[in-house]
């Protein structure tokens, strides 16, 4: 048997790591940061914001188009993601804040004091002075940064491990996950939350310490960080779902029931999936506030999951490329549609307003793929690459059955 | 020949339906074994306790030298302890190769982190041809196993069962949509395993038991109706009332 490498075997990972580069070398010369200025600082923005919507999409094709886990809930640990860098961004930077306004004074302030200005400079809005235990190690960027992986980690081992357990499947497991992120935002949307209730975390744009580079510039490194974040998150997946162990999650996406007669133990397969696209999920989120400057607990309701399954369905599930299409392109043109970039139609008696009617184009174009191009965008690909290399050899052995 | 795999006094019931009533039922190592019955009997059921898909409601199953109860283990366990199974309707992974078909049933280790580091070694490719060549599929090790015949399919199904290593080997009717001659092959092969492994054959057709030379066992209404040689049970009153004098 012929043991090519792994990217031998995978063609897909060196295209789309290609794409990237040149997609985001190509953003850098027309930006602002550069000077030319082609496209805007906010447009940047969107393009960044967009690369962490296709990292987080590849994750849900892992989990629902190669493990047949329907999930409708990882917009929640992407959210988790950003709402644990958003603490540090808002504590670091409110803390030099403080720390500015109160060098003034005449008697040094005591660490409590400072302490204390900075929890009601970021909690006032929520009527408290006192930094809930959560924000235990708001101050630290490293602990931070464990936290955007450790808390959507380990809320996806919990929640995965009493699901999967009790053998919920299907549409149940769907259902179990909108109730987890419906859950979750409700909680967060509560004053006493300790992550300010529906004001959310504000003014995460700005970088403690480096108030003196300019948006353009941050911008940049931020499209930059999330096109080798993709990179990653793609080459890993890639990884994943090839191979052995690629064969394996297919199996259980296809006959659960038979993969566990072979011996193998389904459940463990599946927290393995769920935890590590839940990770990579918040990974993506962690790089997405920062751009968009804000989150809020609407950012983790149920809507948002169901957008991601929506783009994926659309990308085409099952192949990784797909899915990363699928958002890119429909969260690219909702944006288009929705802040007014599409000309309104008038039909003389009615006249179609875009932001109004985008939802129901999309939900349109969704039942139309569902039943009409199961394969989605991705399967465009197939009409211009031979896919079945294999063929030659099926053909022979057809005609020699055939002889038979 | 020591015993393998021993059920005794088991009930299971599915909606106040008896579909194995105080079954008692023993195989050693080696040893091929016959089930027969008419459609309702429990053949199926019997199948789905032994591997763990069913609990039953009363009786124990006790599997090796240990003499472990299989009613606390798992599907999966079940299967890692050596026991394998092969369904009516052949269930092999239908947008896989052939290949990756028999390489996931490849006896290996099964943990999630042992499968994601595995790598494919000479050895494994070299037993996966061997199986292949055994079950008349090394032509079609590249095709998608959703391509196959049907035959075909549940050569691969044998195969797969091979591959796993299995000490107790379940088979769910093997010769449905065979050709004669494919038959007398998988006849032949279920004999040779015989040597070595418990083989439990569930089989409608007469001829093909026959063919297999075995003990037999007649299973009726959830238990044991009757139990020896082909000839002996077929000359059984109750056995021809129930069953072939239908």
């Amino acid at each position: 048997m012929k043991n090519r490498s792994f990217l031998a075997q995978n063609p897909s990972i060196l295209w789309f790591i290609a794409a990237i580069a040149i997609f985001t070398l190509g953003a850098t010369l027309m930006s602002e940061a550069a000077g030319t200025g082609l496209i805007s600082t906010s447009f940047v923005k969107t393009l960044g914001k967009t690369l962490c919507l296709m990292l987080v999409a590849i994750a849900m094709d892992v989990v629902w188009g190669y493990c047949g886990i329907l999930s409708l809930g990882h917009m929640a640990f992407f959210g988790l993601g950003g709402y644990a860098i958003g603490m540090w961004l808002m504590y670091a930077r409110t803390e030099i804040i403080v720390a500015e306004s109160l060098a003034a004074a005449t008697i040094p302030p005591t660490p409590q004091e400072v302490s204390d200005a900075i929890a009601s400079q970021i909690f006032g809005v929520v009527g408290t002075n006192k930094f809930p235990w959560i924000w235990t190690f708001a101050d630290s960027l490293f602990l931070q940064l464990l936290m955007v992986v450790l808390v959507p980690g380990l809320l996806a081992l919990v929640f995965g491990w009493l699901a999967f357990r009790s053998r919920v499947t299907g549409v149940y497991l769907s259902i179990l996950t909108q109730a987890m992120t419906l859950a979750l935002s409700l909680y967060l949307f509560q004053n006493d939350s300790g992550l300010r209730g529906n004001n959310g975390l504000s003014g995460l744009q700005n970088l403690p310490g480096l108030d003196g580079v300019p948006q353009a510039t941050v911008s940049i490194a931020f499209l930059w960080a999330s096109a080798l974040a993709l990179a990653l998150g793609y080459v890993l997946f890639a990884w994943v779902v090839s191979g052995k162990m690629g064969s394996v999650i297919r199996g259980v996406r296809d006959n659960e029931a038979r993969v566990r007669f072979l011996g193998y133990h389904v459940e463990s397969y599946k927290l393995f999936v769920f935890t590590i696209t839940a990770v990579v999920a918040g990974i993506a989120g962690a790089l997405y506030y920062p751009q968009a400057g804000i989150i809020n607990p609407a950012e983790v309701a149920p809507i948002a999951s169901i957008y991601l399954a929506v783009w994926v369905a659309i990308g085409g599930r099952g192949r990784l490329y797909g899915a990363a299409i699928g958002a890119a392109v429909v969260s690219l043109l909702s944006s288009w549609f929705t802040s007014g970039g599409a000309p309104n139609i008038d039909l003389g008696i009615y006249v179609i307003n875009w932001t109004d009617w985008w939802l129901v184009l999309l939900g349109v174009s969704f039942v139309a793929v569902t039943l009409f191009f199961p394969k989605g965008i991705g399967g465009l690909f197939d009409l211009f690459i031979r896919n079945d290399k294999r063929a030659p050899d099926a053909v022979e052995a057809r005609r020699r059955e055939a002889a038979e | 020949m020591s015993t393998l795999l021993e059920l005794s006094g088991v009930s299971v019931s599915f909606d106040g339906f008896r579909a194995i009533n105080n079954l008692s039922f023993q195989i050693g190592e080696p040893e091929l074994r016959a089930i027969i019955g008419p459609n309702g009997a429990g053949k199926t059921t019997f199948m789905d306790i032994v591997t763990g898909k069913t609990r039953p409601d009363e009786g124990t199953v006790i599997w090796g030298e240990k003499s472990v109860s299989l009613l606390r283990m798992s599907e999966s366990h079940i299967a890692r302890a050596g026991i394998g199974r092969k369904f009516q309707k052949p269930t092999v992974f239908e947008s896989q190769t052939v290949r990756e078909n028999l390489a996931m049933a490849l006896k290996n280790p099964r943990g999630p982190f042992d499968v994601l580091l595995y790598r494919k070694s000479a050895q494994g490719a070299a037993r996966i041809e061997e199986i292949a060549a055994e079950v008349g599929l090394l032509d079609h090790l590249p095709r998608m196993a959703g391509e196959l015949s049907h035959g075909q399919k549940q050569w691969l199904e044998i195969g797969m069962l091979l591959a796993q290593e299995p000490r107790l080997l379940l088979v769910d009717e093997p010769a449905a949509g065979m050709t004669p001659a494919e038959r007398e092959h998988t006849t032949d092969l279920l004999k040779r395993l015989a040597r070595k492994h418990a083989v439990v054959v569930v089989e409608h057709d007469m001829e093909f038991v026959r063919r297999l030379d075995c003990k037999v066992t007649v299973l009726h209404e959830g238990s044991v109706l009757a139990e020896g040689s082909l000839d002996h049970v077929v000359k059984n009153k109750e056995v021809i009332d129930v069953y072939l004098g239908r």
